[in-house]
């Protein structure tokens, strides 16, 4: 019988990471996202997998320790909600530059500084164009909804170890707080220290007789080496955009208008769809599950369809530009958002859309709504 | 069949649990199911809501702010939500400490005394399985025997003996929900 249980998304992708066989969690609580250690200590993983739960004494730690952890070709991750990610950055383009493979989660709230803890998309850009020093890119995998939570732990770890690369999972503070169904997979063994030898050859666990040492180090002062790095990284950053897209297309293959929103907006969005599809409206959503890569290509064809597009995020406006770079000037793209942690309604984004491409934009501007 | 629920109160009156359990009875029920909690200031004391929703097809949008029914159990959330019914949509509420009384004459506005009579039978801790009781006697989408099973669900193994004390409330609670303004 399938195991379906009502999660919470931080409970999710907790009881995902240690289905998924991860050797190490290091985090430091904040919310909205403190159910994931709470769950991963109250939940006996070291019992299960012996997979080490650790509370460090700050973020900064917490990422060191996935350092640590990755380097000794480990399944390892944290978690924490913006200002923590905010703190965490030093470490993450280490890593970027050590091409270590690890999962992260922010679930984001509104910024900036402390902001609040309520949900936003605010921490794209940190995301997406590298929150840390360096050319760097991380694979941003946007869940909207519980199940994903879920399901990105086990395809964050396989995509982190097949490209030796960060995955951050993008969410916020409704998606990690609410409740869904839920399925659960069987649980995956963790790997033996001979299977990590075997499978990781750059890793610093169990030196063999025909390889030298490993190092793990960004550091290289020679620039005709350092630029041959950065070619590399770039190398494998193209790779990802040709392989690693994903994305979900909802009522587009007829649609005049298009959403384009990814998390809890999308879910937003998706309901606007409905309520416009029911007034006789062709409209449609394309929801971006990564991040990084882009669904470029995709929105380049839709481009070539639709009459208009319409960017919906919890932001003052940060996807829309690679949504805008995607077209190139084929249609028009419009951007609408809600800031501080106010989330839109779906009759609120249906009626921006309609107000933007539908009607004359002489006609009383909306008004948005007062909480 | 999609219904959007909001259940408004003080926290600390059972506003989440309650959600919680008629997610948990829904899902028992293998309907679709999402609850989202207010989580900010609110549950550090003062209003707090929760947003559930029961559907036979895939959940769209897990925030709303349009609901078919709205369960309204302080003043606070009475302004707040009175207004976000869809037309046609059904308010409960427990009138204890309602000043203001909903004005609304195109939706369906029902009663339900439950504080009242959750502390004359002394059940004041489980006041909130009476209001669920009320609403699932207006609309009765989930079958006792799954209640039953939410109930076992959402609560942890060393509360289960209060189970028979929850499903006398939630049977009580079918008791006295009365009539305010009923569409025809």
């Amino acid at each position: 019988m399938k195991d379906i249980r009502l999660m919470k998304g931080n409970e999710a992708i907790a009881e995902g990471v240690i289905r998924a066989g991860c050797d190490g969690y290091f985090g430091y609580p904040i919310t909205p996202q403190s159910e994931v250690l709470e769950y991963l200590m109250a939940n006996n993983p070291e019992e299960r997998t012996g997979m080490v739960v650790l509370q460090a004494e700050s973020e900064i730690a917490s990422i060191h320790m996935v350092y640590g952890g990755a380097a000794a070709g480990k399944r390892v991750m944290t978690s924490s909600s913006s200002p923590g990610i905010s703190l965490m950055q030093e470490g993450i383009s280490f890593m970027a530059g050590t091409e270590l493979p690890c999962l992260l989660l922010n679930v984001v709230r509104g910024g900036p500084g402390l902001g609040t803890i309520q949900p936003s998309q605010s921490d794209y850009f940190q995301a997406v164009k590298g929150g840390g020093h360096g050319d760097y890119k991380m694979i941003v995998l946007a869940p909207a909804s519980v199940q994903e939570m879920y399901d990105f732990a086990k395809l964050g770890f396989e995509l982190a170890f097949k490209h030796r690369i960060q995955v951050m999972v993008l969410s916020d503070g409704a998606i990690g707080q609410m409740m869904e169904k839920v399925e659960l997979d069987d649980q995956l063994p963790r790997l033996t220290d001979a299977e990590i030898v075997k499978k990781y050859p750059w890793a610093t666990t169990g030196k063999t007789p025909d390889r030298p040492r490993n190092i793990i180090t960004s550091l290289d002062l020679n620039p005709v080496k350092q630029e041959i790095i950065n070619q590399n990284l770039q190398k494998k950053f193209r790779h990802i955009e040709q392989t690693e897209v994903r994305f979900e297309r909802f009522m587009c293959d007829d649609a005049e208008y298009l959403f384009v929103a990814y998390g809890s907006s999308a879910r937003v969005c998706q309901k606007a769809v409905l309520l416009g599809r029911a007034k006789g409206l062709k409209v449609g959503l394309l929801r971006p599950i990564t991040l990084f890569p882009f669904p470029v290509d995709e929105l380049a064809r839709l481009a070539k369809q639709v009459k208009g597009m319409q960017a919906i995020e919890m932001s003052a406006g940060q996807m829309v530009e690679d949504v805008r770079l995607s077209v190139n000037g084929v249609v028009p793209v419009e951007h609408y958002g809600r800031l501080g942690g106010i989330i839109p309604a779906p009759d609120e984004v249906l009626h921006v859309l309609e107000q933007n491409f539908i009607h004359s934009k002489k006609e009383k501007q909306y008004e948005p709504a007062t909480y | 069949m999609t219904e959007e629920i909001i259940i408004a109160g003080f926290g600390g009156q059972g506003v989440l649990s309650m959600g919680k359990i008629l997610a948990y009875s829904g899902m028992m029920q293998n309907k679709e199911v999402s609850w989202f909690p207010s989580y900010g200031p609110e549950m550090r004391g003062g209003t707090a809501n929760v947003t559930v929703i029961i559907s036979d097809e895939r959940i769209s949008s897990p925030i709303l702010n349009k609901f078919d029914t709205a369960i309204i159990l302080n003043q606070q959330s009475m302004d707040k939500f009175e207004n976000s019914v869809k037309e046609g949509g059904l308010l409960i509420y427990d009138p204890n400490g309602i000043v203001r009384h909903p004005v609304r004459t195109d939706i369906n506005i029902y009663t339900i005394e439950a504080s009242d009579e959750a502390s004359k039978l002394g059940l004041a801790k489980i006041f909130n399985m009476f209001v669920l009781g009320g609403y699932l006697s207006i609309k009765p989408l989930i079958d006792a025997e799954y209640i039953h099973k939410g109930l076992e669900k959402s609560l942890p193994l060393r509360r289960h003996n209060l189970i028979p004390e929850n499903e006398k409330a939630i049977a009580r609670g079918k008791e006295i929900v009365h009539a305010v303004h009923v569409l025809n």
